[in-house]
């Protein structure tokens, strides 16, 4: 079996057990909020809540500069920390954490491959006493934004115009065909079901194994290469608000080492809602069905 | 604490497939109900049996997906 483009990027639920008092190691549990974390999380885990803590609560964005560095000094994490992501739904706001992490040019980020699932299948130790890190010592410094990773409006707009980017809805099937505006049970956000003309389905578990585990790298090139993913075309990834899409991302940049994938954060929440914007409706169809 | 009797199991609630994931940490059982497709996490209940925390879990998850409206 092939090893992933990038398997620094991956710990295993051994590697976690074995490191989680290493000084320099930051074990961070995200999820949407801290739901999960409380009740009972990895020891010696912090935890992260993605609508609180990871966006702007004022403008719909990632965490400004600023917000950003104050709490990775707040995390106890400084510039040269490792930092390990894990979190429910397989890693969903983990992936979206890692893609922030890698904006801001953290060096070291990696994710807890199976993520919090595995870790309760296998019967972990979990402590229930929330972590409270000492504040780094030394001010964090974030890089400029690199917003090579991360795709705006205009750029989906000129790429679906043009066909110039292999698009890649990972929302569920019914999300894509427009049978549901968004996840069962999930406030609905948009205006508009469907999906953007042009655009692949390929739901974000497809990457995941039972277990929560990333698949093996043959098995992912088939998955995205038969719906048109290569090194020679631009993907852009969407999905409802960015956070699965992260995941996908994650797996197509990191994984599978496609070197032009960008996360479409603004993703259904914002194309669903704007008037005149061009929607297809309908299932998936099979690659050379237009 | 270990978490033990870690178990998973598919759910047909009103036509929606809901994953039930259940384990007991020291004397109480947490259930998660998710919407397996796209699989986000609908509910989290703490109760004192395997029974109790799925049923409430499976109770409420019935209540929210009732809100979801099938479009085509």
């Amino acid at each position: 079996m092939s090893t992933y483009a990038h398997p620094e990027v991956l710990v295993d639920t051994g590697w976690v057990t074995a490191h989680t008092k290493d000084a320099n190691v930051r074990v961070v549990e995200v999820d949407v909020d801290t739901k999960a974390y409380d009740e009972g999380h990895v020891p010696g885990a912090i935890a992260w809540a993605w609508n609180t803590q990871l966006c702007d609560t004022v403008v719909r964005d990632i965490l400004p500069r600023s917000q950003f560095e104050a709490l990775m000094t707040q995390s106890g994490i400084n510039n040269g920390t490792t930092v390990v992501l894990y979190g429910d739904n397989n890693n969903w706001f983990a992936a979206w954490a890692f893609w922030q992490l890698k904006i801001y040019g953290h060096k070291d980020v990696r994710i807890m491959d199976g993520g919090r699932k595995k870790w309760l299948a296998e019967g972990r130790d979990l402590d229930t006493t929330p972590t409270k890190p000492a504040p780094s010592a030394t001010p964090y410094q974030a890089s400029e934004p690199d917003y090579s990773l991360r795709a705006y409006l205009p750029q989906v707009q000129q790429a679906q115009k043009a066909a110039s980017a292999v698009l890649i809805d990972v929302r569920s099937p019914q999300e894509f065909s427009g049978e549901i505006l968004a996840p069962p049970g999930l406030p609905e956000t948009c205006q508009r079901g469907g999906h953007i003309p042009g655009a692949r389905s390929v739901p974000w578990g497809k990457a995941c194994n039972d277990d929560g585990t990333f698949k093996p790298l043959d098995e992912l090139q088939k998955i995205y290469g038969a719906e048109g993913v290569s090194q020679s075309k631009p993907v852009i990834a969407y999905c409802r608000i960015g956070e699965r899409s992260s995941h996908t991302w994650f797996v197509l940049k990191y994984l599978m080492g496609v070197n032009n994938v960008v996360n479409y954060d603004g993703s259904w929440t914002e194309w669903g809602n704007l008037v005149g914007a061009p929607v297809e409706k309908g299932a998936a169809k099979s690659v050379g069905q237009g | 604490m270990k978490p033990e009797h870690f178990s998973e199991r598919k759910v047909d609630v009103d036509g929606w497939q809901v994953n039930l994931t259940t384990y007991q940490l020291g004397d109480k059982w947490h259930t998660k109900a998710d919407n397996v497709s796209p699989g986000a996490a609908l509910v989290r209940i703490v109760a004192d049996t395997r029974e109790a925390a799925e049923s409430l879990a499976l109770a409420r998850a019935k209540k929210l997906l009732s809100r979801t409206q099938r479009r085509l």
